[in-house]
């Protein structure tokens, strides 16, 4: 933990260049820039409403439990699809200097969380356009990104180190991801769990991004302060993901340089 | 005297498996199989040697010998089989050609990039920038993307940005033979005056006149092991005799 942390320190100018570099190419030839960050998610949530709050009448402010709960769950999808191939990307530079591997993933994570808070801005637009008035709770909700960004990273660390060794697994993630999304109720209200058979809900329990949605969503939405029983439980899946993550980096990395 | 590097019976082996495994499925078959066996090669075999601060160190030996694998254990881009390998001091390594650039990026980009990669500030290569570009004479090429550089050119940017600050042990490996002879007295000219400054230089060449010229000790190297280390003159003598 303590090299992790010197690590981190030593190059973070390295960090810093790739995060800007990843900002340049994502935004470099769009004409709107950064904005695109803001806009999509709106324009994501147009459609989404159009089609899905007809049918899921019980929601409430639909665009909004839909873009508190997909701002969550992008953000997990981008950081962990992109640390996916963040070392297999970066090859030409592990093979010619030693760089600490866990810098790639970390990178990937922090451009995603650098993007969820310009998704943020969509999430307060929408609160302004539908005079939405959050209760104070909403001061909780840094702690919730920063669970979901230990989690994120953790998986990240994960997917990074298998993704050498198995190539397939690049393929498998997004079907994963996909999967995963539809276990965690962004579109659909989360009353409709208990209408859903035993097996399907109980599986949706075991989805730690189900609690981080929650989480987001009772603070910013419904005013609920979090019980301790909730942080609980979304501080131990992201320790969890990141103690696995790490020692499956930290065991495989002198590997890496082999297999690409 | 104080030492730079340290090498300790390092052996290095790699599994050269006729059939690289990266999929889930070939793992599974050749698990099932029993074909995970791992064709065994040695590139380096207990290599022990001590280079002292300030030497300059010439590593001889034909093509496929372990140079270059040897020089990217000391770096920390190879983790040895066996054995260890200590440091000391900010090194910088300069392996083979690219040097980690991203070949996709222009020379601006890389400059930056593998200053950070060092461990430079954006701010310290805003200050060194024209200087790097100064010495490596690439002002004219600097947006144009890398994939596009001839090697001397990549070799140029390269060796400016390793050496703009004075690291305590600078790696070459065979990075100064695709210079021009122009470039190539420019080089010499800065690892003598780093090496004035107390710099450690290993240089791998096959260029035997520029280890002689510049080393101070070298070591020739045959199918990873020692053959001969010492005095330049007599191990580089009994090289180009062999
Ligand atoms: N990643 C690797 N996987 C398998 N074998 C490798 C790997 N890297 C190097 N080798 C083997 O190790 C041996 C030594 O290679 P190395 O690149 O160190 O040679 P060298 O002395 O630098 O040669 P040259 O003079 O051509 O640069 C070679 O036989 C090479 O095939
Ligand atoms: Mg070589």
């Amino acid at each position: 933990m303590k090299v992790f942390i010197k690590n981190v320190f030593k190059y973070r100018y390295l960090l810093e260049d790739l995060t800007t570099r990843d900002l340049k190419v994502k935004y470099r030839r769009s004409l709107l820039g950064i904005l695109w960050s803001v806009l999509n998610p709106l324009l994501m949530m147009m459609v989404i409403t159009a089609v899905f709050s007809s049918i899921f009448k019980v929601v409430e402010n639909f665009p909004i439990y839909y873009l508190t709960g997909s701002l969550i769950f992008n953000f997990f999808g981008e950081a962990t699809n992109g640390a996916l191939t963040s070392i297999l990307g970066n090859s030409p530079l592990i093979k010619k200097v030693y760089v600490p591997k866990f810098i790639f993933p970390l990178e990937k994570t922090i451009f995603a969380f650098v993007n969820m808070l310009f998704s943020l801005l969509a999430v307060i637009i929408m609160f302004i356009i539908l005079r939405f008035v959050p209760s104070w709770t909403i001061v909780f909700s840094p702690f919730v990104f920063l669970y979901v960004l230990v989690f994120s990273l953790g998986v990240g660390f994960f997917l990074s180190a298998i993704s050498i060794f198995f190539r397939d697994v690049i393929h498998l993630y997004s079907v994963f991801l996909t999967a995963l999304m539809y276990m965690t109720p962004i579109i659909y209200p989360e009353s409709m769990l208990e209408s859903m058979p035993a097996i399907v809900s109980n599986v949706i329990y075991c989805n730690p991004m189900y609690y981080y949605v929650q989480y987001f969503r009772n603070v910013a939405m419904y005013g609920i302060v979090p019980s301790l029983k909730d942080n609980l439980i979304c501080i131990f899946c992201a320790l969890l993901s990141l103690l696995i993550g790490s020692l499956v980096l930290k065991k495989s990395q002198n590997k890496f340089i082999l297999y690409i | 005297m104080d030492k730079a590097i340290i090498v300790s019976n390092v052996d290095m082996h790699f599994n050269m498996s006729k059939f690289k495994i990266d999929s889930i499925k070939e793992y599974l078959i050749k698990l099932f199989k029993r074909e995970l066996m791992y064709q065994d090669f040695i590139a380096l075999k207990d290599i022990s040697l001590e280079i002292p601060k300030g030497d300059v160190f010439g590593i001889v030996g034909l093509n496929g010998s372990g140079k270059s694998t040897l020089l990217k254990i000391i770096s920390g881009i190879l983790k040895p089989s066996k054995g260890y390998v200590k440091i000391y001091g900010v090194i910088a390594p300069l392996i083979e050609l690219g040097a980690g650039f991203d070949m996709e990026l222009t020379a601006r980009e890389n400059i930056f990039l593998n200053g950070s990669v060092l461990g430079f500030s954006r701010q310290t290569m805003k200050d060194k920038f024209d200087e790097i570009v100064d010495f490596s004479e690439m002002e004219e090429f600097l947006d144009v993307p890398m994939k596009n550089y001839s090697s001397g050119m990549v070799a140029r940017i390269a060796f400016a940005v390793a050496t703009i600050t004075q690291p305590d042990i600078l790696i070459v490996d065979e990075i100064l033979a695709v210079g021009d002879f122009r470039f190539q007295q420019k080089c010499e000219d800065r690892i003598n005056q780093l090496m004035s400054g107390g710099t450690t230089v290993v240089i791998v060449s096959h260029s035997i006149e520029q280890i002689e010229r510049l080393c101070k000790h070298c070591m020739w190297l045959e199918h990873g092991k020692i053959k001969m280390i010492g005095d330049k003159q007599e191990v580089c003598d009994a090289y180009k005799n062999s």
